[in-house]
């Protein structure tokens, strides 16, 4: 069986356009009947992804592939990229600016964030060229 | 459409021209239009009233008890709600509503106002027990309670789960009652109801093992009757009923709750709209600042509710005034009365529901899913709502359910048009 397939363009400085992508993901999963627990993991990472796409990657675009058994979020963005992919995934370190701060955003806990929540987190970045943050969550 | 869910919305169908106004609007895309009549799935109705409040022809009507049920009991107990008291014109003082309700022929009154009192009390409590999961979300607002439990099952922890303040109201006053050496068959305890959602809760119990409300009134009709009797009345026959603090009248608005928790970081939304925005916030673990969430279907809170007479903002004013001259809530309420915490907490977990759920079978569900998109892209997607459904996902949704069977009337006009 093949799997269903949706693409999503998350814009850039758009604070209250964050989230969009993921409502749309987390209302597709209820229809399918996914557990509630499994939903808010979903929800959670996929969230925190956008937000960062916002923050950093200037907009880009969310690919999800829902499987029998889990989902796979692609989060791509050409953005400024990461220069050091392991101190970013320390908790509390961020690059936001203070504008970005002021907004309640930028506490640095974006990709600890989602790797929490998520069974698979891997990033692929290039510095200047953009980023690619794929996302696993299995159901249960 | 029919089935065994309670209605708490009903329609004139001789006035229903079958526009398309509430099943655009309804939180739960619950409506549907069929042979120019608007229906209902109720069983995706959360109560809110939304389509009562926005019908142009008055067609959608909200279930009550109508108030000739007065004489089905013996002994009869009114529950005034708090949104009440903002209903009037010139009202000095909250004594007046509590008279002219006896005049009206019940035998006591227990004010709602009262019972938020001791749910604020209680609320208290718990968070100094600190056996919560923050953010604690109010489940006050029987709309909002009812789409958590269809819509939001992650929250399920979140939930404070205390009676609400009609329920505790009905409890002791009966309670009392009985104790007084009322026969319990006697007693008929009436709550006079800003908003439909609450003739819901009240008659299936909701957080309760039986509903302790026998009769839920509405407000609009009890007013027609009340402002009469609360004419006749002299100052010298005012008798001094009221035991609601100021704190207690102000759940009757957006913020009332919230306010009597003591608490500073909390949050106050109405207006179903932004509850439900609030809501997938939640979901997403971005209200992290906050301890504490008031949701109020209705926009103003209680007042706001569709059985109301007067407008939501102006009723807000005049709680405001009213509660200035009422004496602050005691803070040894509890204790005045001796009974357990366990007496003030829901006795039954509410139960959740799942409509949103495609197939029962995950594959099939997927299967179900795919075959939406696949419709889903052959649509204009303009969601105009001339099919009889709210948008083009929620028809390509019925037709792979197997509800309807009709092509996209749009689509069909403009191929029409194109090969004329």
């Amino acid at each position: 069986m093949e799997n269903l397939h949706f693409e999503y363009e998350v814009a850039g400085n758009n604070f209250s356009q964050a989230g969009m992508a993921s409502d749309a993901v987390k209302s597709t999963l209820k229809k399918m009947g996914i557990a509630s627990e499994d939903i808010r993991r979903v929800a959670i990472a996929m969230y925190e992804g956008e937000i960062n796409m916002v923050i950093h990657g200037g907009g880009g675009v969310a690919v999800i592939d829902i499987f029998f058994d889990h989902i796979e979020i692609k989060l791509i963005d050409h953005g400024k990229g990461i220069e050091n992919i392991e101190l970013a995934m320390t908790p509390g370190y961020s690059t936001a600016e203070d504008e970005i701060r002021a907004l309640g955003f930028g506490a640095g806990m974006g990709l600890p964030n989602m790797k929490k929540y998520a069974d698979v987190l891997e990033i692929e970045s290039e510095v200047g060229v953009g980023t690619t943050v794929y996302i696993r969550v299995d159901f249960h | 459409m029919e089935n065994n869910y309670f209605h708490t919305v009903f329609l004139d169908a001789d006035k229903c021209k079958g526009c398309v106004t509430c099943m655009k609007r309804c939180p739960t895309e619950a409506i549907r239009v069929r042979n120019g009549k608007a229906s209902v799935f109720y069983d995706r109705c959360i109560g809110c009233g939304e389509c009562v409040r926005l019908c142009p022809s008055h067609a959608k009507l909200a279930s009550y008890d109508s108030f000739d049920t007065i004489n089905d009991f013996k002994y009869k107990i009114a529950l005034p709600a708090p949104s009440l008291y903002g209903q009037f014109n010139n009202l000095t003082d909250v004594n007046y509503v509590l008279n002219g309700l006896l005049a009206l022929g019940f035998d006591e009154v227990f004010e709602v106002g009262r019972g938020a009192e001791y749910a604020s009390a209680v609320t208290k409590i718990i968070f100094d027990q600190n056996k919560v999961k923050y953010p604690v979300i109010s489940t006050a607002c029987p709309a909002v309670l009812e789409l958590i439990l269809s819509r939001y099952h992650n929250l399920k922890d979140n939930l404070l789960n205390i009676l609400a303040p009609v329920d505790i109201s009905a409890k002791l006053a009966r309670d009392k009652a009985i104790k007084r050496g009322i026969p319990p068959e006697d007693i008929g305890v009436y709550f006079i109801s800003p908003c439909p959602a609450k003739v819901y809760a009240l008659k299936l119990g909701v957080g309760v093992n039986k509903p302790y409300v026998d009769r839920v009134l509405s407000t609009g009709e009890v007013y027609m009757k009340l402002v009469p009797a609360m004419n006749k009345l002299e100052p010298s026959d005012l008798k001094p009923l009221s035991k609601m603090g100021n704190l207690g009248l102000h759940w009757a608005t957006s913020g009332g709750e919230a306010t009597a928790t003591f608490r500073s970081k909390y949050l106050a939304a109405d207006g179903i709209e932004n509850v439900k925005h609030i809501l997938d916030g939640l979901e997403d673990n971005t209200l992290t600042e906050v301890d504490f969430i008031e949701l109020d279907a209705c926009a103003g809170g209680c007042v706001g509710g569709v059985l109301n007479v007067e407008n939501p903002f102006v009723a807000k004013a005049r709680i405001r005034q009213l509660r200035m001259k009422l004496p602050a809530t005691s803070s040894n309420i509890l204790a005045d009365e001796g009974k357990p915490l366990s007496y003030y907490v829901w006795e039954d977990e509410p139960q959740f529901k799942n409509f949103d759920k495609l197939d029962e079978n995950r594959l099939s569900a997927m299967q179900k899913l795919m075959e939406v998109e696949n419709l889903l892209n052959t649509l204009p997607q303009y969601d105009c709502g001339m099919c009889g459904a709210p948008s083009c996902r929620a028809f390509a949704e019925d037709v792979v359910s197997g509800i309807v069977s009709d092509k996209c009337p749009r689509l069909d006009t403009e191929v029409k048009n194109e090969t004329k």
